[in-house]
């Protein structure tokens, strides 16, 4: 299968150069002396020295790494204790509440943003972190659950019958056998979900409170109402934070494929 | 998190109650909402804020006015013409990564999802710095006297077309990849021996092998694009108005929880069918590529 032409190489190069061409530009401009984007004022560091000087924008930074560490370690945990019990039982409830707890990547972001807003003030929940906890739990689920769950199916199970045989408890196996091996899954899918709540605008914008920003509500209004070139500087140390993730993913995905991340960005 | 150890072994295994907290999460926090949002779709707005527990259908026929059709139209359009770019850029990338040598398969792998994990935001922030009047592209282009002034594309509707592609077309192309990844491409050469020209090769053999990763490619960015109110809110100021936008502000501006309540279900019936037909289509059960 060689290729005829250079061709289509020649299109993948475009297309990708293209994708990094306006996150180029943030970072660019975010070294800009000139207020006015399109200006080239010379090189300057201001607009860094005046974000570490925001303190709200800590504020915010602070939430969103809260509800992002909060939010992916229990779905971390529901997801996979779910996963492997769902691969040792077989009720007919299965395969509905295998849907049901997928649905939120299936389901317009939107949607999930109103009937999470819409139950929790019907449940008279304060709005807030503990609410942004829950909703992006919810919607972190999905991530872990399948990736656990394919890791599980993909398994040899003979190294556990072989310690169950050798009189290990259940829980024994789990813990030492098991877990072990599912790990790159479920770290993965961590990652995934961890990724998906920093970055979440539409769900938090109906489930925050009043007092309550995360960072990516912060920026979204900046976006909506007026942008300060501090911005750049922001979206640019965000932007080295996710090459971080990126690496870590592509590190503990080595082996196993990881494809892809569902739902809108 | 809580975590059901077990007290009583009756013939229920240890291990069956791991699943007890996905069980009931998944009951409270993914069927709860979605069941209170069906029954508030049929309640009556309170007159001054929140709502009465009467049955009505009003919020249904609502949506049968003309302006909120019209909306449901728009979103509809813009959807088609996105998911139609993005198949026509993101196909052609799925198909020729696959063909890659598997060392430049993962850079390219690597450089797509670089982007991918950034944050949507900071994309999108990327393109107002390009679109905005006397911004990066007018600048680009007086430079270069294709144009004599500004276009001052932010705010308009190609401004929240291109977003919509930029912002969906990784899901595009990792459909066709896993897709095109596994296609045996020695039966493309069978039919170029066999005397096919290079175009027939391509649509009897590679296309109709592909065609799964691109239906579910269709999916993956149909059914997102009709709720991303902000990439219009933000390219497109408030002259692009989609479904999304409106549910958006009964909730938080118009405070008419019941007909973003039934905006929903309409949102989620369209969307439904849309999977439906998909799997009527394909015959496949699970979307290529999620996972």
């Amino acid at each position: 299968m060689k290729n005829r032409t250079k061709l289509p190489n020649v299109y993948l190069g475009v297309v990708l150069a293209l994708m990094y061409v306006p996150i180029l530009l943030v970072i660019v401009y975010s070294f800009n002396e000139s207020k006015i984007s399109s200006v080239w004022g010379g090189f300057s560091l201001k607009w860094y020295q005046e974000l570490f000087r925001d303190r709200d924008m800590f504020k915010a930074l602070g939430n969103t790494l809260i509800l992002g560490v909060a939010s992916s370690f229990a779905a971390g945990a529901i997801g996979t204790l779910g996963a492997y019990g769902m691969s040792k039982v077989n009720f007919r409830s299965k395969g509905a509440v295998e849907y049901l707890s997928t649905l939120p990547i299936m389901v317009p972001e939107i949607i999930l943003g109103m009937v999470f807003m819409a139950f929790f003030s019907l449940l008279g929940i304060p709005f807030g972190m503990g609410t942004l906890i829950l909703a992006h739990t919810a919607f972190c689920i999905p991530y872990v659950f399948m990736l656990v769950k394919a890791r599980l199916v993909g398994m040899d199970k003979s190294l556990a019958e072989a310690a169950l045989d050798l009189g290990a408890s259940p829980a024994r196996v789990f813990f030492d056998i098991t877990l072990p091996l599912t790990m790159p899954a479920i770290a993965s899918g961590m990652l995934l979900a961890f990724a998906m709540s920093i970055d979440d605008v539409i769900i938090s914008i109906f489930v925050t409170g009043v007092d309550v920003n995360t960072m990516p509500i912060k920026i979204y209004t900046q976006l909506k109402t007026g942008v300060t070139p501090e911005i750049n500087a922001l979206c640019t140390l965000l932007f080295l934070a996710s090459l971080l993730l990126c690496g870590l993913a592509a590190w503990l995905g080595g082996g196993q494929k990881k494809k892809r991340k569902d739902d809108t960005p | 998190m809580a975590e059901g150890r077990p007290q009583k072994k009756r013939k229920l295994r240890g291990e069956a109650l791991t699943i007890v907290p996905l069980y009931l999460f998944t009951l409270v926090f993914v069927a709860g909402p979605l069941v209170y949002m069906v029954v508030l779709s049929f309640l009556t707005r309170a007159e001054t804020w929140g709502v009465v527990g009467e049955f009505t259908l009003e919020n249904y026929a609502d949506i049968f006015q003309p302006v909120y059709l019209q909306t449901f139209w728009e979103s509809i359009k813009l959807a088609v013409i996105s998911t139609v770019l993005i198949a026509a850029i993101g196909y052609p990338f799925g198909y020729f990564m696959a063909k890659l040598p598997p060392k430049w398969k993962k850079r390219a792998m690597l450089l797509l999802m670089i982007p991918f994990w950034t944050s949507s935001l900071i994309r999108l922030y990327g393109w107002i710095v390009i679109f905005r009047a006397n911004g990066v592209l007018d600048t680009a282009l007086m430079g270069l006297h294709i144009t004599s002034e500004p276009l001052k594309l932010l705010y308009t509707y190609p401004a929240v077309v291109v977003g919509m592609v930029y912002a969906l077309l990784p899901f595009m192309i990792f459909s066709v990849y896993s897709s095109a990844e596994k296609l045996d491409f020695s039966l493309v050469e069978a039919a170029r021996d066999l005397g096919a020209s290079p175009l027939r090769a391509f649509f009897t053999v590679s296309f109709k092998l592909t065609l799964p990763g691109l239906l579910s490619g269709v999916v993956l960015t149909f059914v997102p694009s009709m709720g991303l109110f902000f990439i219009a809110d933000i390219l497109g100021g408030n002259k692009v108005v989609l479904v999304g936008n409106l549910i958006q502000e009964q909730l938080l501006k118009t405070h008419n929880w019941p007909f973003a309540a039934a905006l929903s279900v309409a949102l989620l019936l369209l969307t439904t069918l849309i999977l439906f037909l998909y799997r009527k289509v394909s015959g496949v059960k699970d979307l290529e590529g999620l996972v």
